[in-house]
């Protein structure tokens, strides 16, 4: 590798260990309303690395993974609000019931095949997302608001309760990022690299396509909950539209995974970190913003499928984040030959 | 009570004629070039807004304008597939998914933006309140021509593809796309045309949804969804099976609505995954 490539990674490698750092100390500096961007930020950052983990790595294009999330939001209220139980083991009852409704969902979807999937998970989300609208304790349809006290646990004063918020979403993203960095370095990772290069070859070296596909499904589950759970608090509100928003939680997700980078760790974080700085222009554009998204989205697509990091890694000649055990010699975690 | 019960069933049942009009162009774009048009649904509803535009605009019946608006919808299909769709196609499933999501997006809001977020249905003067006496039962007559033309339907394009050369070309393509480009059969032309017959299914299937129920700009997903369901539960490729399909479907939301308005979309969601889960090869599968 040529020597300025290797200057590059280094600097893109700096850049991105200095951005973690700073959002490792955001709220010591930054007021209640950029920590309540920076949370959003987080948040969706979590869901762009899931639905990217499976649309990007495990062949599973899904369109309602706004279902975890909903359910994560709606499984935090009840067993705060309706059970009183403490929030913090609120934040793991989100997690275990995604979990636990992605047992079944996975049992409906994965009986079709790729291009239906799609679909069958947008189909499973509906049902979810129509229970929770006859859920008498929830609200039904109008959904419910948390009581102040919920929050308050979370800090006596607002700016308090906005700096624990905070800390919370950046947990669960280090959380998300570390622990999906190690599946994809793992056995499982390494044999899902080798399906999506060649599903037959990878299926010859005896890969367990089918188990690896589930345990990535699964996998997304809990930090999706984990994610509606955080997003509740936020909000201090739940409701089938927002818990449950394919917009938000889904159609802004797979444009930003698309438009950063699909198939890469990188790819999620420049793509949602554009869509925050686009929509400090774009969002009183009403429409028109998600129009402009989704051309960009399809642009993409058809200049570079692998996204805006795609491109910038050609010019890089590396990953900052190496999750393939990569041949090549000179940078990653590569033992030398 | 029994009564009651029959007349629901008979109104599932013509319903199910125009959900199953909704699934022919999905199952038809599925069965030949293999990916799902997440932005069918989308499509319908646009061509919905551009009958009812059409009409008002030049003063004419509804349904002339789906007579004008046919070749138009064929076009637009064939350019789709030419244009775009054509770029994306191939073995990874994924890209074609993600170019119709993006389309399906970008549609629901320039509908949004065109004509704003209001309900809207189509008219076609005295047809819309015209009802026959059979039996005992009063049932509409739009819903019975509904479901007359979605049986026309199936059979013609049964005949389409099955005894057509065009059909012969478009099966030769979709079992194998190598295959049919090595004995001369331009694949590239071959899905143009079928995309185009899309568009012609998706201009009736416009129509007709305008005329029965109210649509505005976001409607689209819905209408995927019903058509997605049709397909899978008739088993996939099977003509007769989105018939089938489109019929189990409309009778289980009409009984649902019957018992509680909101069940309506549920109870029809509810009955696809119990048929699937016992069933995942649908009811009338093809192979």
């Amino acid at each position: 590798m040529p020597r300025h490539q290797r200057l590059s990674i280094a600097v893109g490698r700096i850049v991105l260990v200095g951005a973690a750092a700073i959002l490792a100390g955001a709220p010591f500096f930054l007021g209640a309303g950029d920590l309540t961007v920076l949370t959003e930020f987080l948040c969706l950052l979590v869901l762009a690395w899931m639905w990217n983990l499976l649309a990007g790595y495990a062949d599973i294009v899904t369109v309602g993974q706004h279902a975890f999330v909903g359910v994560g939001a709606y499984t935090f209220y009840g067993t705060v609000v309706l059970l009183g139980v403490d929030p913090y083991l609120a934040f793991a009852a989100a997690a275990l019931m995604a979990l636990v409704i992605a047992l079944p969902a996975m049992m409906i979807v994965f009986r079709l095949r790729a291009a239906y999937l799609a679909v069958g998970t947008w189909v499973v989300a509906e049902v979810l997302m129509l229970i929770a609208g006859k859920l008498p304790n929830f609200g039904f349809g109008s959904g419910v608001s948390l009581p102040v006290r919920v929050a308050r646990e979370f800090g006596a004063r607002p700016d308090e309760r906005f700096a624990t918020i905070y800390w919370l979403a950046f947990a669960l993203a280090a959380a998300t990022f570390a622990s999906t960095y190690f599946l994809l370095r793992s056995r499982i990772g390494l044999g899902l690299t080798a399906m999506r290069d060649n599903e037959e070859a990878a299926g010859a070296m005896g890969i367990n396509l089918v188990r690896a596909r589930v345990i990535c499904f699964l996998w997304t589950a809990p930090f999706l909950g984990l994610a509606g759970a955080i997003i509740t608090l936020q909000k201090l509100r739940i409701s089938p539209p927002a818990s449950f928003s394919i917009i938000d939680w889904t159609v802004f997700v797979i444009f930003n995974v698309v438009i950063g980078g699909i198939g890469s760790l990188e790819g999620p974080i420049l793509g949602t970190a554009l869509f925050f700085i686009l929509r400090e222009y774009l969002a009183q554009l009403g429409t028109w913003h998600l129009i402009i998204l989704g051309t960009l989205s399809i642009v993409i697509i058809l200049i570079e499928p692998r996204g805006l990091w795609g491109l910038l890694r050609r010019v890089l000649g590396g990953d900052l984040i190496p999750v393939s055990h990569g041949a090549r010699p000179g940078f990653g975690i590569t033992r030398k030959s | 009570m029994v009564v009651t019960y029959l007349n629901l069933i008979i109104q599932g049942v013509l319903l199910g004629g125009l959900y199953a009009i909704f699934a022919l162009g999905l199952s038809l774009s599925v069965g030949v070039m293999r990916f799902v048009n997440i932005a069918h649904g989308d499509f319908i509803v646009l061509v919905s807004f551009l009958l009812l535009t059409i009409a008002t605009a030049l003063h004419i019946n509804v349904l002339l304008a789906l007579v004008l608006m046919i070749p138009v919808a064929f076009g637009g299909g064939w350019l789709l597939q030419r244009v775009l769709l054509q770029r994306v196609i191939g073995p990874n499933v994924l890209l074609p998914l993600l170019v119709t999501f993006g389309l399906s997006i970008i549609v629901q809001n320039g509908l949004l933006q065109g004509f704003g977020a209001d309900t809207r249905t189509l008219s076609a003067g005295s047809l819309d309140t015209a009802s026959l006496h059979i039996g005992g039962f009063y049932v509409g007559l739009l819903p019975v021509l509904t479901f007359a033309l979605a049986v026309a339907l199936v059979v013609g394009f049964d005949w389409l593809l099955y005894r057509s050369r065009i059909g012969a070309s478009i099966r030769a393509v979709a079992d194998d796309v190598a295959a049919a480009d090595l004995i001369g059969l331009s694949s590239v032309r071959v899905y143009a045309i079928a995309m185009g017959i899309v568009g012609v299914t998706v201009a009736i299937a416009a129509c007709f949804m305008g005329l029965r129920m109210n649509f505005d700009a976001t409607s689209g997903p819905s209408r995927l969804l019903v058509a997605f369901e049709v397909v899978v539960l008739g088993g996939l490729g099977s003509l007769r099976g989105t018939l089938l399909g489109g019929i189990i479907l409309g009778i289980a939301q009409t009984i649902g609505g019957q018992i509680d308005g909101a069940w309506q979309v549920l109870a029809g969601h509810l009955v696809f995954l119990v048929i699937f889960l016992l069933r995942p090869q649908g009811l009338l599968p093809r192979y």
